[in-house]
């Protein structure tokens, strides 16, 4: 039996990143060390001596932690899903290549999306384990959070896949990292609570499918009550990510198969 | 006579309001390496991409392998080999990793592939290279191993995109001897290229394009005796002057063309032109007699102005 074509695709992501992994050394596993002790151990020491002692009621890096995982897994799912497809279309021409195999759109873009699944979950794992060394949490509280962090990150690499399969320069992602993802990673509940955010734009936090990551990470992770009901929040992650897969075989069957 | 490995009747191929390939007919047999030239924007590309089942057909029937390409195109991919005229590798990879993931791509098994690879790269003469990454690798090594990798899974038909462009005459002689053996294997070959003696060289019958449409087709050197004569006298004049000359040679040849830079005569037998153009005391600047090559046949039919 041969191996379904879209996990062909997948094996070919890892045996580049078998090759590659170095360079993303850094961000998989000094980026958790530089957060936690910047935010949650040099910050944190000033909001655990003021109202976030009160206010959160647990210490800062715990609160910090689960939550900076699933945004940690957003800014993977989609890194991985902007200059690497960006380079398969248009610079390394690479899906080109895989389109000239057996291999179809759809199989194309499931594998992307199983490969950054895997990444992601080694990724949310690595930064887990950095977690429990900064005695944020448990060992079993951080691997708690890893399935909606990986979760979180699926969502943003579908979703940010269909983009740049739609995209014709590069501009566009710098655009969408200035623009969407670092405005999201500093407001979507993963430094401080919602409820500190102006009246008029709390509501937007909520439609944001970060803030769900954020609040399944935690709140699992560290038994706390939910605000929204958590299998609504991983049906609303669940929405982007397949949602953002269907458009993805759309917009680049549109874009390749000419 | 089996039934040939591609057959186009009526094949067309629109882009919105642009006609890329109008309504053309052609065959290719088994074990035939046949030539797609024209200039470009002529409908090589868009005609390689659909037969390669990469770009749906507009109008008209295609049947390649035996099969519709709308309906098979994984099953046909997965007999045919495709050489695209810029190298898509994965260059952070090792030659072998590129062979390799190329043949999963296939379904293969990595036993096969490694077994395969031993051959192709020695087929390739990139054994030494192996572990090598692709990225320092020189042009002709690259298209080699482009090559290489549109053979791993033992293709029934090759597509080549203008195989060797942009190499240096070694490489080139090289990569058209391995074609060549290739094609004693019995791998049909489709060529699209504009140059002409790529063309002579590999390509048993050629099918000349021009916007959209087949100008000519036949075995190279018919289509010099049909679209040109056996051979051709090349006179250079001083600048400005070729009109005038042209004038006073007429009659010598069965046609007469006038270039910017020289005026062409073409003939059956150069020679002998050149002593009766003396006859009538004109003394070129240069002159050369040459043999008809398919070039003169190309620039008869698709025209001398540049298409960008």
């Amino acid at each position: 039996m041969a191996v379904p074509a879209p996990l062909r695709v997948v094996e070919a992501g890892a045996r580049v990143y078998r090759r590659t992994w170095r360079g993303s050394v850094i961000s998989t596993f000094l980026n958790p060390v530089l957060f936690l002790l910047a935010m949650g151990v040099g910050l944190g020491t000033l909001v655990d001596e003021g109202r976030g002692n009160t206010e959160l009621g647990i210490a800062y890096l715990t609160f910090l932690a689960p939550g900076l995982l699933a945004a940690t897994a957003m800014q993977t799912g989609a890194g991985d899903a902007s200059y690497p497809v960006m380079a398969g279309i248009k610079w390394r021409k690479t899906y080109h290549a895989a389109l000239a195999t057996p291999l179809g759109v759809r199989d194309l873009v499931l594998g992307h999306v199983g490969w950054v699944t895997v990444r992601l979950t080694f990724v949310t794992v690595v930064y887990a384990g950095v977690m429990t060394l900064f005695g944020a949490t448990t060992v079993a509280e951080g691997l708690l959070a890893v399935p909606p962090a990986v979760l979180t990150g699926v969502a943003f690499a579908a979703a940010v896949t269909a983009y740049t399969a739609n995209l014709q320069r590069e501009t566009g992602l710098s655009t969408l990292f200035r623009f969407v993802i670092v405005p999201l990673f500093l407001f979507s509940g993963t430094f401080f609570p919602i409820s500190q955010l102006p009246d008029a734009i709390e509501p937007a936090a909520y439609a944001t499918p970060l803030w769900h990551g954020v609040s399944l990470c935690r709140n699992l992770a560290l038994g706390l009550p939910f605000e929204v009901h958590p299998l609504l929040s991983v049906g609303y992650l669940g929405l982007w990510a397949g949602v953002g897969t269907w458009l993805s075989i759309r917009v680049m069957r549109r874009r390749l198969v000419v | 006579m089996p039934d040939p490995l591609v057959s186009a009747r009526h094949l067309t191929k629109r882009f919105g309001d642009f006609t890329a390939v109008d309504d053309i007919d052609f065959d290719v047999r088994a074990g035939e390496a046949v030539g797609f030239l024209g200039p470009n924007g002529a409908g090589k590309s868009s005609t390689m991409r659909m037969i390669a089942a990469v770009s749906p057909v507009t109008e008209g029937e295609l049947t390649v392998l035996g099969m519709d390409p709308a309906a098979d195109g994984p099953k046909i991919r997965a007999r045919l080999g495709v050489v695209p005229q810029e190298d898509n590798l994965d260059e952070e990879l090792s030659v072998y990793e590129n062979l390799l993931i190329y043949g999963r791509y296939f379904g293969m098994p990595k036993a096969t592939i490694d077994e395969r690879v031993r051959e192709l790269l020695s087929f390739a003469q990139l054994e030494e290279r192996r572990d090598s990454r692709v990225e320092p690798l020189s042009g002709g090594m690259k298209r080699r191993l482009t090559i290489a990798r549109g053979l791993i899974n033992q293709p029934d038909m090759l597509i080549l995109d203008e195989p060797t462009t942009g190499l240096d005459p070694q490489a080139r002689h090289l990569l058209w001897d391995r074609l060549y053996r290739l094609k004693q294997q019995g791998v049909t070959q489709i060529i699209p290229t504009h140059y002409m003696d790529e063309a002579e060289q590999l390509c048993d019958r050629l099918v000349i394009m021009d916007r959209g449409k087949i100008a000519a087709e036949g075995r190279p050197l018919d289509l010099i005796l049909r679209y040109s004569t056996r051979e051709v006298l090349e006179l250079r004049f001083p600048v400005g002057t070729q009109e005038r000359m042209a004038g006073r040679l007429e009659g010598l040849a069965k046609r007469t063309e006038v270039l910017p830079d020289r005026v062409l005569l073409y003939t059956d037998d150069a020679d002998r032109t050149s002593v009766e153009v003396a006859e009538r005391g004109i003394v070129p600047e240069a002159t050369v007699s040459r043999r008809s090559t398919l070039e003169d046949v190309f620039l008869t039919l698709t025209g001398r102005s540049l298409v960008d």
